[in-house]
């Protein structure tokens, strides 16, 4: 199990190397200096502030001071922010964005995962296509449409839910968390259903209910364990898609989080801001790549030995 | 034997054949055939769009200003009286261009990738699929925005960065169809022929493998066209004047509480588009007996 994990751990080391480096180099040969914008700067100001910002060495010293200020934790000075640090926006941002990925993922687990259970017990029954079909709409309704069509409904029509903020008012948590979750609870659903189809039909479960296991023992001890692995392997994805998702969720609710930020950096051409942002999420998501994977394999020791043997 | 009798055998021989046994089954298949017949509807409108659309793309009426869908608007109209169901065809155009371009461009590389992998294995296979893990680790819809920032909103580039991400399943799975047809005897057959690898890779491999690759091609059209919406909704994808359906829904998101339907009629036909390919992808999966494809 260690040294799964530690092989793990050493492949995520040239991935986050490639998207530094990636990341950094885009950023340099894009068009216009972050500073053109500004017309009024006469020269001096111009080349104090581009050598407070390093940008008058060459661009491989650039490479090499950035890599050794990620080493320390230092993600730069923000651009368009002047006296802020990217560290500070990002501290400023991410725990919003992290509250509202977990609530969504757990709307995505309760729903998900309860809807696909009931649906596999009954397969091509009425338990199964309706909490299918709602999956199905789920996959179907990306949240830039579901976020409106929420806000239109409780927020405007009914008037139950604020609709945008962040902790301001009691109950505007609510429909961020909803629009962000619906479709990872649709994909889940649908995972769950597969998972606990397959494994209910193994020896051990009959073994299980022949022992005169209620049936409900059956399902949630040991009909779940096996079942949920595909769900468990989605989590790491799902966990980045959560992340990007949220882009266009705090858009749509105006959350003061970490994907506003982003998309007012990319607006702004806020270029530390978007390299540091970026480099920020991409090690949050290979780690949460890497947790899903350990938890994977501690679910299901096959996995073990298959992936020490080819990756 | 007479011929007629032999014509017979053919026929039943191909009644056998797996693609004739696919089409029957999905013929059966009815949400499976109403998404194909959707498409082809909506796919035939985008092409047509310059001849049928009611009015002209730009023409705007700004006495007339936002009017609920009537019986010259049948979809109403948007804040610059421009008519609400043009744009939403003109819209299409786009939304369908990207989704099936950058398909095929993840489908063009991602083939080649893995079946050039699979065939040659050992170190090119092994380096191939190395390149193919880490890039599978990286935040690609954060880099899409990157790619968008750093270039400009540019919407040949839209379509090269979506289909240069969406390729890597399509390697893995052309890949792993490989590795086991290389076994076949109709391989080595045609090995001890001296055909060249690549001869027998397009002519021999791949007519093989397609199942799966045309299940999956299926599959991400969705995900490719809901990436394009994602971000033209984020202003970071296709600009004004050109349009699309992402973009619609984003001005329709932003006057919704006065103009309902400037959100709720491209939302609809975005959601359509996506429960036909879904229900496709689906009929096509299960008729082709192609496990794993997506879920």
């Amino acid at each position: 199990m260690w040294r799964f994990i530690g092989s793990r751990l050493l492949q995520a080391i040239p991935v986050l190397l490639v998207v530094i480096t990636v990341t950094f180099f885009l950023v340099r040969v894009a068009p216009g200096g972050p500073f053109s914008s500004e017309k009024a700067v006469t020269p001096e100001v111009k080349a104090a502030l581009e050598a407070q910002y390093r940008l008058d060495r060459p661009v491989l010293e650039q490479y090499i001071a950035y890599l050794g200020d990620l080493i320390r934790g230092d993600l730069g000075p923000s651009f368009k922010y002047p006296g802020r640090s990217v560290n500070e926006l990002i501290a400023a941002g991410f725990p919003v964005t992290a509250e509202l990925a977990l609530y969504a993922l757990l709307v995505a687990l309760l729903i998900g995962v309860g809807a696909g259970v009931v649906a596999s017990l009954r397969p091509n029954t009425a338990q199964d296509y309706i909490p299918m079909s709602a999956a199905m709409i789920g996959i179907c309704i990306p949240s830039l449409l579901l976020g409106p069509l929420l806000i239109l409904v409780f927020g405007i029509y009914l008037d139950w839910l604020p609709v945008s903020g962040w902790g301001d008012m009691p109950g505007d948590k609510i429909l961020p968390a909803i629009t962000l979750g619906a479709v990872y609870a649709a994909y889940i659903a649908r995972l769950s259903r597969a998972g606990m189809l397959e494994v209910m039909t193994q020896d051990y479960i009959r073994t299980a209910r022949a022992k005169g296991i209620p049936e409900w023992r059956v399902v949630v001890v040991h009909g779940l364990r096996g079942g949920l692995t595909p769900v468990v392997a989605f989590l790491g994805p799902a966990f980045a898609g959560l992340l990007s998702g949220s882009f266009v969720v705090e858009t749509i609710f105006q959350v003061p989080g970490l994907g506003r930020f982003y998309v007012q950096a990319a607006f702004n051409r806020d270029y530390t801001m978007i390299l540091g942002a970026t480099v920020f999420l991409s090690s949050l998501i290979v780690v949460f790549n890497l947790l899903s994977d350990v938890l994977n394999a501690w679910m299901n020791p096959r996995l073990r030995s298959r992936a020490g043997q080819n990756t | 034997m007479s011929t007629t009798s032999i014509n017979a055998l053919v026929d039943a021989e191909q009644g056998s054949s797996l693609w004739r046994d696919a089409w029957l089954r999905l013929s059966r298949n009815r949400p499976a055939l109403a998404g194909f017949a959707v498409l082809t509807l909506f796919v035939l409108v985008a092409i047509l769009t310059p001849w049928v659309a009611p009015y002209d793309y730009a023409q705007q009426n700004l006495e007339l200003g936002a009017t609920p869908p009537s019986a010259d608007h049948w979809l109403g109209t948007d804040i610059f009286g421009r008519d609400l169901l043009t744009q939403i065809m003109y819209g299409g155009r786009i939304s369908l261009a990207v989704g099936f371009i950058a398909t095929a461009v993840a489908l063009l590389i991602g083939v080649s990738w893995g079946a050039i992998a699979g065939y040659m294995g050992g170190r090119i296979d092994a380096v191939m699929m190395r390149l193919v893990d880490i890039l599978y680790a990286l935040p690609f819809m954060i880099f899409i925005v990157l790619l968008m920032v750093v270039f400009g909103r540019n919407m040949l580039l839209l379509f090269l960065a979506i289909g240069a991400v969406e390729w890597l399943t399509m390697a893995r799975i052309m890949r792993a169809q490989v590795q086991s047809l290389r076994q076949q005897e109709f391989v080595e057959a045609a090995v001890s022929l001296g055909l060249s690898p690549l001869a027998i890779i397009w002519r021999h491999v791949i007519p093989n493998a397609l199942g799966p690759i045309i299940v999956y091609t299926t599959l991400t059209v969705p995900s490719v066209m809901l990436l394009e919406a994602f971000l033209s909704f984020l202003g970071l994808g296709v600009q004004p004047p050109e349009t699309s359906w992402g973009l619609l829904i984003s001005f329709g998101t932003e006057t919704m509480e006065e103009y309902p339907w400037l959100l709720f009629f491209p939302g609809l036909v975005l959601a359509i588009t996506l429960f036909a390919l879904n229900f496709l992808g689906d009929g096509l999966r299960d008729a082709l007996d192609v496990r794993g494809a997506k879920d």
